[in-house]
């Protein structure tokens, strides 16, 4: 069991890119941190700093306190499963999880007995004498998490574990790594792309983007107070709505109503300028199904309903959105900026499965405005008040 | 697997047949004439009226091919091992590593296997007799191996090259040392392409030539191909066609076992990288 300690970690390349600049986080004993951004944002590279499969360009990493930037990962004692699992495609699974012990040079009695507790754990039994080309997909992810786990590694490494895996086996294996993981108690360092992933499995969860953090916190500090437009339209699916916004005497006017202002917040708005308010898709409801006492609090609109998608258990419906040019324009360069998809010509919401709403009909939706986060179209920080508290974690 | 079962009709039998015959036909002409009695050598019959081992037992019983079978075995033997255990561990660098001149090394290699044999005898003989290494197992070791590395190096360096990374980097996250990871996973996973280099390196040190005659002089270092052309049989008014048609039964027969039982491991060899594990 150990700490993880990453000190302004820096990945530059010969070429002159910098994979990952300057990412300080802290690993507590025994925690679950994801690692989470689009493809490219740095997030594997740093995890192969850590494992030491990738050298330190600047700052420092501690493992217990102590420097590991110069260890090999034989010193570093950290467990990795790969995306690949790369199990040794030439030893049987019981030969694959033993190799760790083999190589530390455990005696043959020990080995057999750790291997086969493993194996217990993870249901491995009759396939041990399987080789890996004989095992199917999730079968050789159990093994390759059995070679981590066998050695009692300082911490475990898991580098998008999942992703070769299809949807059913992906969601049944979530719930198995966080169940290990607590059962073991091991500090783990998880990378996935999948903000499902991110937001099911962490304790804390850092959404990275370009090789920075941008937010630390608890996945649900992270979907209801996201730092910044991007963390924003990351995390949540379907993702969060982006509408551009300008305060006008203590309201704030959207593409279809108008919202008051809340008194914290205005200040921070300069007269007239162009905001961007986020909306997630359950801020909204069929007006027609909220009951009675909710609807004062929330505000009630018109929109076309361009289509809808039933679920069974959720109901989405797609609304047509008129946004001036001007400001379109405005959102398009924020949205390149901030690798998000800021403005899409719709606006989705999400229905309780009853709501009779269709395609092609206008229709009376509410809004529950209390819930909206505002950014900085400039920088897209979050302006809101509850942002304050977003930029640190109460984990 | 349909155009298996097209390919195997009577054209393809008939056509199999035919050349298995032109190439084997040869071979057993002189399994035929090492097994029959000196007398009826020129018969011309193809199946002699009786068997006899005389011509084997003569053999075994000449010091010039018993010491030029000693020489073969391991001057060929020698060769191979040195060339698999360069080749593998230059491969490993070639196929692993990034570095200045990689390219030049490979396409030296290459250009060097390429070279024909016949324009480096006349210099190797000069220079060897002046370094002391003519008539002797390292003068010919050395030459197989400068013409076997570069094959086997490509052949080895081709199939790394299929290996995937992360196996080696799950052996040191797993807690190997270097070396330990190339010996416990790339060895291994490499071994059909180390068994199809070990092979081809065999198999050009055992029929070679032109080296063996002209880089010896005596029973010191000469091997078995250039021993035959010394043969005289056990007597000087012998015909010695039945002893070297015999000794050259005895060279065959490793030849054909070897590859008999690497069979297997060649072809996985040859075409690595169609089947990734």
């Amino acid at each position: 069991m150990a700490t993880l300690t990453l000190r302004q970690l820096t990945k530059r390349y010969p070429g002159g890119a910098t994979g990952v600049d300057g990412v300080s986080l802290e690993v507590q004993d025994g925690e679950l941190l994801i690692l989470v951004g689009p493809s490219g944002c740095g997030k594997s590279t740093l995890l192969r700093m850590i494992a030491g499969l990738e050298d330190i360009s600047s700052g420092e990493l501690l493992i217990d306190g102590e420097r590991a930037n110069e260890q090999t990962p034989r010193e570093r004692g950290l467990a990795m499963v790969f995306q690949s699992y790369a199990l040794y495609p030439h030893l049987t699974a019981f030969e694959n999880i033993a190799f760790p012990l083999r190589i530390a040079g455990r005696p043959e009695a020990e080995i057999r007995r750790r291997v086969e507790e493993t194996a217990r754990l993870l249901d491995l039994g009759e396939l041990l004498a399987r080789r890996p080309s004989q095992l199917s997909g999730g079968q050789r992810q159990r093994v390759a998490m059995g070679r981590a786990i066998v050695r009692e590694a300082r911490a475990f490494l898991f580098d998008e574990p999942l992703s070769n895996l299809d949807a059913k086996l992906r969601g049944q294996m979530r719930t198995e790594i966080a169940r290990l993981q607590r059962r073991l108690g091991v500090t783990t360092v998880y990378v996935t792309h999948d903000q499902t992933e991110a937001l099911t499995l962490g304790d804390r969860v850092a959404v990275l983007r370009r090789g920075t953090v941008q937010q630390v916190a608890t996945p649900r500090e992270l979907y209801e107070h996201p730092a910044n437009i991007f963390v924003a339209g990351f995390i949540g699916s379907p993702p969060m709505n982006f509408l551009p916004a300008r305060p006008e005497g203590g309201e704030l006017v959207l593409p279809f109503a108008r919202v008051a202002l809340a008194p914290e917040v205005a200040p921070r708005l300069g007269a007239g300028a162009l905001v961007v308010a986020g909306l997630r898709p359950e801020h909204f409801e069929d007006a027609a199904l909220v009951p009675a006492e909710a609807r004062g609090r929330g505000l009630i609109f018109r929109a076309r309903v361009d289509a809808t998608e039933w679920l069974g258990s959720e109901q989405f419906a797609y609304l047509r959105l008129d946004v001036p040019p001007a400001e379109a324009v405005q959102l398009r360069s924020l949205a390149r900026e901030q690798d998000t998809e800021v403005l899409r010509p719709q606006l989705v919401v999400s229905l309780d499965p009853a709501s009779r709403l269709r395609a092609g009909a206008e229709a009376e939706l509410w809004l529950d405005p209390r819930r909206m986060q505002l950014f900085d179209p400039e920088s897209g920080e979050n302006l809101s008040a509850s942002s304050a508290r977003a930029g640190t974690s109460s984990a | 697997m349909s155009t298996r079962a097209r390919g195997r009709g009577p054209g393809w039998v008939a056509g199999a047949a035919a050349i298995v015959l032109w190439a084997l036909l040869p071979v057993a002409w002189i399994v035929s004439l090492s097994l029959r009695p000196g007398p009826e050598l020129r018969s011309g019959r193809f199946l002699p009226s009786t068997f006899t081992l005389e011509h084997y037992r003569t053999v075994f019983a000449t010091p010039l091919f018993t010491h030029a079978l000693r020489n073969s075995v391991g001057i060929a033997l020698v060769a191979t091992a040195l060339s698999v255990t360069l080749a593998t561990l230059a491969a490993y660098a070639i196929a692993r590593l990034e570095f200045r001149g990689k390219r030049l090394v490979l396409a030296t290699a290459l250009a060097i296997a390429m070279f024909p044999v016949v324009s480096l005898v006349g210099p190797l003989f000069d220079l060897w007799r002046k370094v002391g290494l003519y008539d002797t197992w390292p003068g010919l070791i050395l030459p197989d191996l400068s013409f076997t590395l570069p094959l086997s190096l490509w052949v080895l360096a081709s199939f790394l090259h299929e290996i995937p990374w992360e196996l080696e980097q799950a052996a040191l996250m797993d807690g190997a040392t270097p070396w330990q990871a190339f010996r416990k996973v790339i060895v291994p996973l490499a071994a059909p392409g180390v068994f199809t280099a070990a092979i081809l390196t065999f198999f050009f040190a055992w029929n070679d030539f032109v080296f063996g005659i002209s880089l010896t002089s005596t029973d010191r270092a000469r091997t078995v191909p250039a021993a035959l052309a010394f043969f005289t049989g056990a007597s000087q008014f012998e015909q010695p066609a039945g002893p070297i048609s015999a000794a050259a039964v005895v060279v065959t027969v490793p030849v054909v076992v070897l590859v008999l039982l690497f069979q297997r491991r060649i072809v996985a060899g040859l075409t690595a990288g169609a089947v990734k594990g």
